[in-house]
């Protein structure tokens, strides 16, 4: 084979004393469609980053068509051909299709835009994605979803990749749009074109890839050309993990009354008819690769969302809350997915941040009885053994476990029947994590009922009574007791049909 | 092609239709309406808020704020009390040194939120206070001296212009006849205005200044110039304020480092800037459009004058009608459908 065109040897990134890659060893080739696959978390994500010069990796070296290559910034690499399109679309909502398409290189005339040459280019990239109807003139900000990912498509071809990056490209596309990004694959391919390609979509990597290499915790696990591994070896792949948590042992199933049933939820494109039960003192968790409508799913029972369909009861009483505040009198409580900005007021104290749910509870008459908050907060540390200096603490100052505990007590003196986790253990230290599945547990003992999202499958098979799976916002299997098995959920979670 | 313009402007073409309407029930209701007197009068109080309105823009444009935009024009109207005199070039290398001075200072600005990362509220509140500061220094007593046939030139119509200066055969020239009646003041103002900004809006730095405002990041991943763009925003905001700060000079052939008028002039320019439909989270609207918004806030100044209203109700009146404009522009959180964004 060829010398690679991109070749990355050793090399490690981390955040926050986190490492998300490590030694990483990877080459991509001309003229190749290479998928790369991995777990969430699995340093996918941080790759591409470091290779089209978004980020710097720590150590290890970059080399491009056998030169060493270190890039400053994304446009450098573009300049050198590696074109990227981020999962988080690059578009910019308030300029046109024209102008987003030769955003950075646009066509100039005596040094200032050209504008006319500008729609014209666009309706040529656009002409090549079969995307006509999408007139240049009109503002992103104007377009559907599916729409803004081809405009983000015909945006790449504009730049003459040489190395074309795909990060979950077709996650939002039509059909049609599919087959179309597939042609044009092959023909960037037989351009000599080396496309780098992330999905979840197992049958569209075996469908266009001809390589595969899988990530797993940071780390390169293998490389092999498609057909050489099954499905089920290349799960086996992705998962192969230590087991590094314990989790407090389950009780036997037990038949439990529904004190949440959720039936056809569905809201924008994110969540397409979501059915549920949720029983007394069950933890149901929820499962699936992320972004497929999991936290959406979680946001719109506790209210947050707006043109919400459902049918919705909660111990018994129909409707769906319509508002955070009414998801609350309604016994819900929602610990959600990033506690800095929507969990707690950092630079509040640990006090004020533990009653800030529950003021009804410890007022009277409007007036705060600050005997009744100290009792109610010295209760919430002891039981979920908070390590603080004092209450009186800023809430920052606490380590990312105690925060999340703080989150977690905050919810609790509202007295919630039911309690939703949106990745609760996210970032968190595993002996921290341990003590929140304890107290999962207890919770779940003491007869309340818990919705538990979690992005790492060994949370799920270790906690959870009973696992439902989503995939393109809709339940697509339902796990119970010892069926929750880790190829199981990776099975389910890719959507390859039986193949567990 | 018109219905597509409306569609992204619609802000702008409110903020047109307002001013339309209010100026023609102005001049209807005016015992001298449609005459050139009561428009150059009307041109001329505009000009200074005008401007200062064009320099908050380009910041708002990119989310971002500038509190200094009314100091640096007071700072400029007390450079050019000193230095717009003499001979010819005298007063040419005077107001080059008042337009270099707020240009300057608005460069500064933008130094300080780019690599000082100070945030752009807290920096230019700072900096706007050092600007009265060395205005003070300057004029300490309100006074200075400007020359009276610049004055004169420039507050007047292209004729009175062509006259003081002899050009056009003294303004009798044919092909200036059409024109003779437009009042310089509103030559300036637009003509500055599209001179300096719609070319620079077709410059890529332009629009990233526009690109910053509508979503930073993926601005970042598309690899364009982010601190350029800021320190550029800035500097335009300078620029443009030290136009309104040498016209109000010439206007007033004097200076005065008054601070409450500048602080006055600061908030005036953020209303003008929201009238003329310019998002203040940043990424639509454009420097024209708030000329249009500054000159709505005169017009509605210019009825306390004509009908016999208490002057003391004018800032309730003026908040009233900022509120009505505002509305048209909130629409648009109906149409959120996560509710978290709100809040983002």
């Amino acid at each position: 084979m060829a010398a690679p065109i991109i070749a990355l040897t050793g090399v490690s990134k981390s955040f926050a004393g986190i490492r998300a890659l490590e030694g990483v060893d990877f080459a991509a080739f001309a003229g190749s469609t290479h998928a790369i696959l991995g777990e969430n978390g699995a340093g996918k994500s941080t790759l591409i980053k470091i290779i089209a010069g978004v980020l710097q990796p720590e150590t290890g070296e970059m080399r491009l068509n056998g030169a060493p290559g270190r890039f400053a910034g994304p446009n450098a690499a573009a300049d050198a051909g590696i074109i990227c399109m981020f999962q988080e679309l690059s578009l910019i909502p308030d300029l046109t299709v024209a102008q987003n398409i030769s955003l950075s290189r646009p066509p100039r005339r005596f040094g200032l835009i050209d504008r006319r040459a500008q729609i014209l280019r666009a309706e040529e990239v656009l002409a090549r994605v079969r995307c006509e109807d999408v007139d240049p003139r009109t503002l992103v900000r104007d377009l559907s979803l599916s729409r803004r990912q081809m405009v983000e498509i015909a945006k790449a071809l504009g730049r003459d990749p040489r190395v074309l990056i795909l990060d979950e490209a077709t996650s939002a596309l039509t059909a049609r749009d599919v087959q179309t990004v597939y042609d044009l694959l092959s023909r960037l391919k037989a351009d000599g074109v080396s496309s780098l390609f992330i999905s979840h979509r197992m049958h569209e990597v075996e469908e266009l890839c001809d390589r595969l290499s899988v990530f797993r915790n940071g780390r390169h696990i293998e490389t092999f050309a498609k057909g050489a591994r099954s499905d089920a070896e290349i799960v086996r792949l992705m998962i192969g993990r230590d087991v590094t948590a314990k989790y407090p042992p389950k009780p036997a199933p037990v038949a439990r009354p529904a004190v949440l049933q959720v039936g056809g939820l569905s809201w924008e494109t994110a969540l397409n008819g979501v059915s549920l039960t949720l029983g007394r003192g069950e933890i149901l968790g929820i499962g699936g690769l992320d972004g497929q409508g999991q936290k959406e799913l979680l946001l719109a029972l506790f209210g947050v969302l707006r043109g919400v369909r459902a049918t919705v009861a909660v111990n018994g009483k129909p409707g769906l809350p319509a508002a955070p505040v009414l998801a609350k009198a309604r016994s819900l409580a929602l610990v959600p997915e990033d506690r800095k900005t929507e969990g707690l007021m950092l630079s509040l104290s640990i006090a004020e941040n533990m009653v800030a749910a529950a003021f009804d509870k410890v007022a009277r008459g409007g007036i705060i009885d600050r005997t009744r908050v100290a009792a109610l907060i010295d209760k919430g540390v002891e039981v979920l053994q908070i390590k603080a200096g004092s209450v009186d603490d800023a809430v920052s100052t606490l380590s990312g476990g105690n925060q999340q505990k703080v989150v977690l007590a905050k919810w609790l003196m509202t007295d919630p029947q039911i309690i939703m986790l949106n990745d609760p253990t996210r970032g968190i230290d595993i002996g921290t994590k341990q003590e929140i599945f304890r107290i999962m547990r207890q919770l779940a003992e003491e007869g309340r009922s818990i919705l538990f999202y979690s992005s790492d499958y060994a949370e799920l098979i270790g906690c959870a009574d009973r696992v439902i799976v989503l995939y393109d916002g809709r339940v697509v299997r339902e796990l119970t007791g010892m069926a929750i098995t880790e190829e199981a959920l990776v099975a389910a979670s890719l959507n390859t049909g039986d193949a567990a | 092609m018109i219905g597509r313009w409306l569609a992204g402007n619609r802000g702008f073409a409110v903020a047109i239709a307002l001013f339309a309407v209010l100026f023609v029930t102005y001049n209807l209701m005016h015992t001298r309406g449609f005459s050139t007197a009561v428009l150059v009068q009307n041109a001329n109080e505009s000009v200074a808020i005008g401007f200062v309105a064009m320099a908050q823009t380009v910041p708002v444009l990119m989310g971002g704020l500038d509190l200094s935009v009314g100091a640096v024009m007071t700072l400029s109207a007390c450079i050019a009390s000193v230095m717009v005199n003499g001979t010819m070039g005298e007063i040419v290398f005077g107001a080059f040194v008042t337009l270099l001075a707020g240009t300057s200072f608005g460069f500064m600005n933008g130094l300080l939120v780019v690599y000082g990362r100070i945030q752009a509220i807290i920096a230019t509140l700072a900096t706007g206070a050092i600007a009265i500061g060395l205005a003070l220094l300057i004029r300490p007593e309100p006074g200075g001296d400007v020359d009276g046939d610049l004055g004169w030139a420039l507050t007047n119509t292209v004729w009175d212009f062509a006259d003081t200066y002899g050009l056009a055969q003294g303004g009798e020239a044919a092909w200036l006849q059409p024109f003779i009646n437009i009042p310089v003041p509103l030559i300036l103002q637009f003509g500055i205005a599209c001179l300096v900004w719609l070319p620079i809006k077709r410059t890529v730095t332009g629009m990233t200044i526009y690109a910053i405002g509508s979503a930073e990041g993926a601005a970042f991943v598309s690899g364009l110039p982010i601190n350029r763009a800021k320190i550029l925003a800035y500097t335009l905001s300078g620029f443009f304020a030290s136009c309104g700060g040498l016209y109000l000079a010439i206007q007033t052939s004097s200076g005065n480092a008054d601070m409450v008028q500048a602080g006055a002039y600061t908030l005036n320019s953020i209303a003008a800037v929201v009238l003329g439909g310019t998002a203040l989270l940043g990424g639509s609207g454009g420097v024209i459009a708030s000329l249009v918004g500054a000159l709505i806030l005169r017009v509605i100044s210019f009825y306390f004058r004509i009908l016999d209203i208490d002057p003391l109700l004018q800032p309730l009146i003026e908040g009233l009608v900022l509120l009505a404009a505002v509305s048209f522009g909130a629409g648009r959180t109906f149409s959120i459908r996560n509710r978290l964004e709100l809040f983002r």
